[in-house]
């Protein structure tokens, strides 16, 4: 993307950040060195939520997912590039655009599609649906229907960790459109001045349903939007999984050593609608097709493997094959599920 | 001609205070913004300025003296060459004015009223039948309840910690948490800034990992701003997690009208929040309910909304001597056993309901009081049980009358008791209005004992 290399950023930021790892200044846009096994890793990861969602996109077509259903397709560098980041115990909030995000904890995919189609066999018994998923074991903390309500709660989550003196972080995305909520800077108020372990990670996917960024927003470099908090904060190219990785590096890092939060602004794009039932008018179809000609993140890991001989042809061929075995058996699952007993209308109302 | 000093009112619902002493002496000349004396109420010590200039002629009330009326004349300042003797006479009229307190006592906009609360000290309230004959009992304020719940259940568990605007280093807008910070430490009393929808939602998330949060709103009307947390993201978790995940959280803080705090500071959200499932809503109104229900609510599971009033916080009661005392969520009690006629309420209403049956009993007219205590889930057995016996039933609240509490009730009974009723339901709420500020208005606006006689003497054709 254009603008993710030339972009201002905080000087503040920059240096107090800087400061802590003189080794690697931070700005956002180092790329981190992949190993053989970490493209693949990501190659794999991200190929699962590009073909879960564009199957998830059909069933929609089909009348098997109701209500709405917002697809990640084009944005699947951010979470495969913070999640290979991670470690186990890092806690995992976003909004309502949450598939890809439960893919790449490892939250299985059958789990997921059975959600969307409203099954027993889905991860919520059905009673969540697309937008409200959740799982303990993973530490994901959902799937927030609201925008920007899973700012406050991501805070919360690094307090608790805070609270119980572990070194797990918080790891909170929210989009474009959610960073003009209040909340976001009552929670980056508090972040700061508790120096609590979040990461905010914010998903520039450049409209807020069907508002440019530019139409919405003041300061469009929302990594500047910490400053009067004093948050550091970088813009990184959301499109490459391997810059989305190394700065996630240094902002968890940053995190874990109780210098407070900090702001990954990820420049990235989504390909589809808002939800499915937008039809995205509001853009040409040129701009679409020149990021997926141009930034698609999934082609950019595929042309390194096969340029620098780490893998073959036939070789990537069997991990698609694989990854679209996965899809089809949670499509298949998903499709013939049961759908919840009748019984679980009045459950899990009150513990 | 001499001036008397009046014990002034220093917040709004202080009805008397203690000398905690006098800064000048008599004899000393008094220039306007002088500290005049230090004066304790039942949420802080304030200092008190003059407003009047001459000579500190007379101390009427000596350092140290407890329970001063507001309004007792405590001093006199003459004029120069004046004969102080002349001014040291009962009240007047004129409500005290020369105090300015150093930092109001609660929300900053709050200012001190020219006359005290409308509730008095409580009525009688008959003893619950789940405490031992015998239990012997300490009197303590709704306020040293409240904070003694909180701090014996953070002596249990850990992971109880109380946030909120205020709660740590003030020691409570309303005093409420006094002292926890001396005993727990700045890591589990923690102070807010001003930022409720943030720290709802940053407690509920912190509650969502297994904390579990006592978060004190300064009042429920500030809640407001918070309400998406609490329905959207603590109440409704649980359910679409498909039972995965738990939302532990105690939100508390005074609910309802205060005295003379005008419309945004005085609503009740009883029926707000009891309209919401994956809530529970709690609203005691003796202090050992108070302590009982808190203890539980903390202990509870779920997202309880735990509505206080702070009339209440300075009024006392009997609190049972003993260890970890728990009072069930969903359990309503008998707060008068009578036959005639039924009044059901619940937090301050109980007191209304008391005064009227104190009253209604001169005519001869014996009432059975229920006390809710929790509104949702409700303790719709016991309503039905009392009106069985009685055949009449008043709901008596400070909610506004649509979609009120006492609609519910009456719709239960319709459901539920149809054939003992003798008389329909009748409802008694505060008007239909946004709280007014001046003082006959604000009565006109809130219940009264009046229409709740008049109401118990209409159902009982008399």
């Amino acid at each position: 993307m254009a603008s993710v290399q030339s972009s201002a950023r905080p000087k503040t930021a920059r240096k107090s950040a800087a400061d802590s790892d003189a080794a690697a200044p931070f700005t956002g846009s180092n790329i981190a060195e992949f190993t053989r096994e970490q493209e693949l890793e990501a190659y794999k990861m991200m190929l699962l939520i590009r073909r879960f969602e564009e199957k998830a996109g059909q069933m929609y077509g089909m009348g098997l997912i109701g209500g709405f259903c917002h697809l990640y397709i084009g944005q699947e560098a951010v979470v495969s590039g913070v999640q290979l980041a991670s470690k186990e115990g890092d806690a995992v909030i976003t909004g309502y655009r949450d598939h890809g995000h439960m893919l790449a904890l490892g939250m299985d995919a059958k789990g997921v599609m059975a959600e969307l189609t409203g099954r027993r066999g889905g991860l919520s018994k059905g009673k969540g649906g697309s937008m409200h998923m959740f799982s303990k074991e993973k530490h994901f903390y959902g799937g927030h229907g609201i925008v920007a309500a899973q700012v406050p709660l991501g805070t919360g989550l690094a307090f608790a960790h805070r609270y119980r003196g572990n070194d797990s972080v918080s790891l909170t995305y929210f989009g474009d459109g959610a960073a003009n909520q209040g909340q976001v800077y009552e929670s980056f108020n508090m972040a700061e001045l508790w120096k609590l372990p979040v990461v905010y990670i914010i998903e520039n996917n450049r409209y807020a349903m069907g508002t440019a960024v530019t139409r919405a927003s003041a300061q469009t470099d929302f990594s500047k939007r910490g400053l009067s908090f004093n948050i550091p904060g970088v813009q990184v190219d959301g499109m490459d999984v391997r810059a989305v990785k190394a700065a996630a590096d240094q902002a968890i890092s940053w995190c874990r050593e109780g210098n407070g939060p900090f702001i990954l602004e990820m420049q990235t794009y989504r390909y589809r609608g808002h939800s499915m039932s937008d039809p995205a008018k509001y853009r040409t179809k040129e701009e679409v097709q020149k990021v997926r000609d141009e930034h698609d993140p999934i082609e950019q890991v595929r042309s390194r493997i096969l340029k620098a001989n780490m893998a073959t042809e036939d070789e990537l061929k069997k991990i698609d094959a694989g990854v679209r075995a996965v899809v089809a058996e949670a499509a298949e699952f998903a499709t013939n599920d049961p759908e919840p007993d009748a019984s679980e209308l009045w459950t899990d109302i009150l513990k | 001609m001499p001036t008397n000093i009046l014990m002034p009112a220093l917040s709004p619902t202080m009805e008397q205070g203690k000398i905690a002493r006098w800064m000048k002496k008599e004899g000393d000349s008094i220039k306007s913004g002088d500290i005049l004396a230090e004066i304790e109420t039942d949420k802080a010590t304030m200092e008190v300025e003059a407003v009047d200039e001459g000579v500190l002629a007379k101390i009427l009330v000596p350092d140290g003296t407890d329970n001063v009326a507001v309004n007792t004349p405590i001093g006199v300042i003459a004029g120069e060459g004046e004969d102080a003797s002349a001014a040291a006479s009962p009240a007047p009229a004129v409500p005290a004015t020369q105090h300015k307190p150093e930092a109001a006592p609660v929300a900053a906009e709050a200012k001190a009223p020219p006359q005290p609360a409308p509730a008095a000290a409580p009525a009688a309230v008959a003893p619950d039948p789940e405490i031992p004959a015998g239990t012997a009992m300490t009197t303590m304020t709704v306020r040293e309840a409240l904070r003694d719940a909180m701090a014996e259940e953070m002596r249990r568990d850990g992971d109880v910690f109380v946030m909120g605007e205020e709660v740590a280093e003030y020691q409570g807008a309303y005093k409420v948490t006094q002292g926890l910070l001396q005993e727990f430490g700045p890591k589990r009393v923690v102070d807010t800034p001003i930022t409720e929808h943030g720290f709802a939602g940053l407690a509920v998330g912190a509650a969502f990992s297994g904390l579990r949060p006592v978060l004190e709103f300064m009042t429920f009307n500030f809640a407001m701003q918070a309400i998406d947390q609490i329905v959207n993201s603590a109440a409704k978790t649980l359910y679409m997690s498909g039972g995965q995940m738990g939302c532990p959280i105690v939100f508390r803080g005074p609910n309802g009208a205060a005295a003379r705090v005008a419309a945004q500071h005085s609503q009740d959200y009883t029926a707000w929040y009891s309209h919401i499932p994956g809530l529970k809503v709690v609203a005691p109104y003796t202090a050992a309910d108070f302590k009982g229900l808190l203890k539980s609510a903390i202990r509870d599971p779920n997202p309880i909304v735990f509505l206080e009033n702070e009339i209440l916080y300075g009024q006392s009661f009997d609190v049972p001597q003993i260890d970890d005392y728990l009072v069930p969520i969903g359990k309503a009690r008998i707060a008068r056993p009578g036959k005639d006629v039924t009044m059901v309420s619940w937090s301050i209403g109980v007191s209304y309901a008391l005064k009227a049956a104190a009253e209604l009993e001169k005519d001869g007219i014996d009432v059975e009081i229920v006390d809710l205590r929790t509104i949702r889930p409700m303790d719709v057995p016991a309503i039905v049980a009392s009106v069985k016996k009685t055949g009449r039933c008043i709901t008596i609240e400070e909610g506004y009358r649509q979609n009120s509490v006492g609609s519910e009730i009456a719709a239960r009974l319709m459901e539920e008791a149809f054939d003992y009723l003798d008389a329909p339901v009748t409802r008694i709420t505060g008007k239909d209005v946004p709280m007014p500020y001046a003082a006959n208005l604000e009565k006109l606006a809130l219940p009264n004992v009046a229409e709740i006689v008049q109401a118990a003497k209409a159902v009982l054709y008399r």
